[in-house]
């Protein structure tokens, strides 16, 4: 069966592929906001194998709208995985060496608990009824899954944009838990501009008559508009003017001349729709607003008294933070303040600007400079922990062209 | 012939590269001499990070690089050392006070385009900063201005007047007398002559005509 046609969420998540534990089923999970969840169900992926002491775990933490299939071809979608140029054998994270984690964030859609789940007290779906969740949330569920595993210490927990806020969350409240973190174009807290981004795509959400209060699932209809359009504006934030100049100019889309009306005359605007549409197909809305809303409350100084460097005192975890020239979402000044923190706090941090004219989706493209970085840097961190080491095998023309097309 | 026959500036323009041990450039290698065991050390335009790796090889240092170009940045972190990627004028004001035991700032100063803040920031960030130039008051390179005329161009300092990167070359009496302007107290001289081989500065009689480098152990006044 097509998991794209599945007829309901639960249906499709039943016959996803990969693990679902479901955790705090005796004790809940306590939420950031006072509410309590349980069971905790989570989703999640794995490449390679767990070594003997359990020394070579790596966590990578997904953004906004990622999910656990980070290295294979997708599911749902069939495109490869969104980090397959970062995951699997001969890459940065070596799935021969490595046992690489990547769970779907709580409050996600598939099959970490979140909205479109049932709430075991109505037996319906949670809709809006689902508790509000923060980054430290979703950390925590992860938290659980390591205790599950049996993994006390991750040998590296890595992630770009939402995944790198999550990085930084798991380096401040679980240091004795991380050896090495890596948070790539991210930033401590959500910038105004940033809120006000996905404030127009809740609104969008939220105006599509069919999104019903939340509670669209009763009608079975979705908020399909309200979602591309969010993902749409979301998307032009992803990249970067000379990356849209390049891939798309204003060259027009299939005909000699313009229509003088409201199709899509120009390329953009199809690959806009295009990307609006097939989005709507694998994503839930309500756990669109539940997870843009988590980004938005991050703020990870304001949990340690305002001070950043408070929340990374005596930090024993390496730190290798990067950021891309043209990335306008997370810029180079927000990884800065992170950097600066960090050296307030005499922590060991390495922080690189890579020059891309990808903008914030450059994190997830073939970008040769960050992968010979964090190469380096976990090399080193291996050889600190009695992990081989291994060069990287060079990416195929076929694979690049392919990511390239498959934003995430 | 080079008027700037400083060793320091010929390694520097040959690139800080490769295996660090056992052969650390000399001025590097008189830098490292003055830093103590398990100290914290900033090294400021740390290229590749040879004198860190030595350092923390041999020393037991906790090291830190700040370093612009890409590549010297790849070629730290590979080595498992920490960088932070970013400029001596814009990025050192990001350091808190006293972070650090020693910051070194090796064959670098001329470059920058504020020399007396950074010069500032050095000893604000480190208990000690550590700095080394070339003297533009040797007597070679006088004697290429009074007799040439231009701009001295020479095997060390290729780059002609427009192109080069290094903007504020200064003397060792204009050094010092920053030093004052600054309030910052200068505990140590030496003096490099063109073998390389240094003396103290005040052991050096005309040492503003002589050395080609100069080398200074500075702290806060």
């Amino acid at each position: 069966m097509s998991l794209l046609a599945a007829s309901s969420h639960q249906e499709r998540i039943e016959h996803l592929p990969g693990h679902r534990v479901p955790l705090a089923e005796d004790a809940p999970l306590r939420l950031t906001s006072g509410a309590e969840l349980s069971p905790v169900t989570v989703a999640y992926q794995t490449y390679g194998q767990l070594n003997a002491d359990k020394s070579n775990a790596v966590l990578v933490c997904h953004a906004l709208t990622g999910d656990q299939f980070a290295a294979e071809t997708h599911p749902v979608t069939r495109k490869a995985g969104w980090w397959s140029l970062m995951v699997g054998p001969g890459r940065v994270l070596d799935s021969d060496r490595f046992f690489v984690i990547c769970a779907n964030v709580l409050g996600g859609c598939m099959g970490t608990t979140g909205p479109a789940d049932l709430n075991p007290e109505t037996g319906e779906p949670w809709g809006l009824d689902f508790p509000v969740v923060t980054i430290a949330d979703m950390v925590e569920a992860q938290r659980l899954l390591l205790d599950h595993l049996g993994i006390d210490k991750l040998l590296a927990v890595i992630g770009g944009s939402m995944g790198g806020m999550q990085v930084l969350e798991w380096a401040a409240k679980y240091p004795e838990r991380v050896g090495a973190a890596i948070p790539l174009a991210t930033a401590s807290h959500h910038t105004a501009q940033n809120i006000a981004f996905h404030e127009i795509g809740r609104q969008a959400i939220m105006a599509d008559p069919d999104w019903e209060g939340g509670a669209y699932f009763r009608s079975g209809k979705k908020p399909r508009r309200g979602l591309a359009v969010a993902r749409m504006t979301a998307h032009v934030t992803y990249l970067s003017e000379p990356a849209l100049h390049r891939k798309f100019g204003r060259r027009l889309q299939d005909r000699k001349g313009l229509s003088f009306g409201f199709d899509a005359d120009f390329q953009v605007e199809s690959y806009l729709r295009y990307q609006g549409k097939s989005f709507v197909d694998r994503f839930d809305a309500n756990s669109y607003l539940y997870i843009t809303r988590a980004m938005d409350y991050f703020d990870l100084a304001e949990d340690y008294g305002g001070k950043l460097a408070a929340a990374f005192k005596d930090s024993p975890v390496r730190f290798c933070v990067a950021s891309f020239t043209s990335d306008w979402l997370f810029p180079t000044p927000e990884a800065k303040r992170v950097v600066h923190a960090l050296n307030a706090a005499a922590a060991d941090v390495s922080f690189v600007e890579i020059d891309s004219d990808k903008g914030h989706d450059a994190f997830l493209l073939n970008e040769p400079e960050l992968h010979a970085t964090l190469h380096g840097f976990l090399s080193a961190q291996c050889e600190r922990t009695g992990i081989p080491t291994a060069p990287l095998a060079l990416i195929e023309e076929s694979e690049i062209g392919e990511s390239e097309e498959r934003v995430t | 012939m080079s008027p700037l026959d400083s060793p320091a500036l010929r390694a520097k323009k040959a690139g800080r590269r490769g295996d660090s041990r056992p052969g650390l450039r000399a001025d590097l290698q008189l830098i490292a001499d003055m830093i103590e065991t398990s100290s914290r050390v900033l090294d400021v335009g740390c290229g590749d990070g040879q004198l860190l790796h030595y350092l923390v090889e041999e020393k037991h240092v906790v090291g830190r690089g700040l370093e612009l170009s890409q590549e010297g940045v790849n070629a730290m972190v590979s080595n498992g050392l920490s960088v932070v990627q970013g400029d001596a004028d814009t990025d050192l004001i990001d350091f808190p006070d006293r972070a650090f035991d020693y910051v070194v700032l090796s064959q670098t100063l001329q470059a920058t385009r504020d020399p007396r803040f950074v010069m500032e920031q050095l000893v604000r960030i480190g208990r000690r900063a550590i700095v080394s130039f070339p003297n533009f008051g040797y007597w070679r390179v006088r004697l290429r201005l009074l007799f040439g005329g231009r701009m001295p161009v020479t095997e060390s300092l290729p780059d002609r007047w427009f192109e080069t990167p290094n903007i504020h070359l200064c003397t060792l009496l204009d050094f010092l007398e920053l030093c004052r302007a600054c309030g910052i107290s200068v505990e140590r001289g030496l003096t490099l002559d063109k073998r390389g081989e240094a003396q103290s500065i005040t052991g050096r009689p005309r040492a503003n005509l002589l050395a080609t480098d100069g080398l200074f152990v500075l702290s806060q006044g």
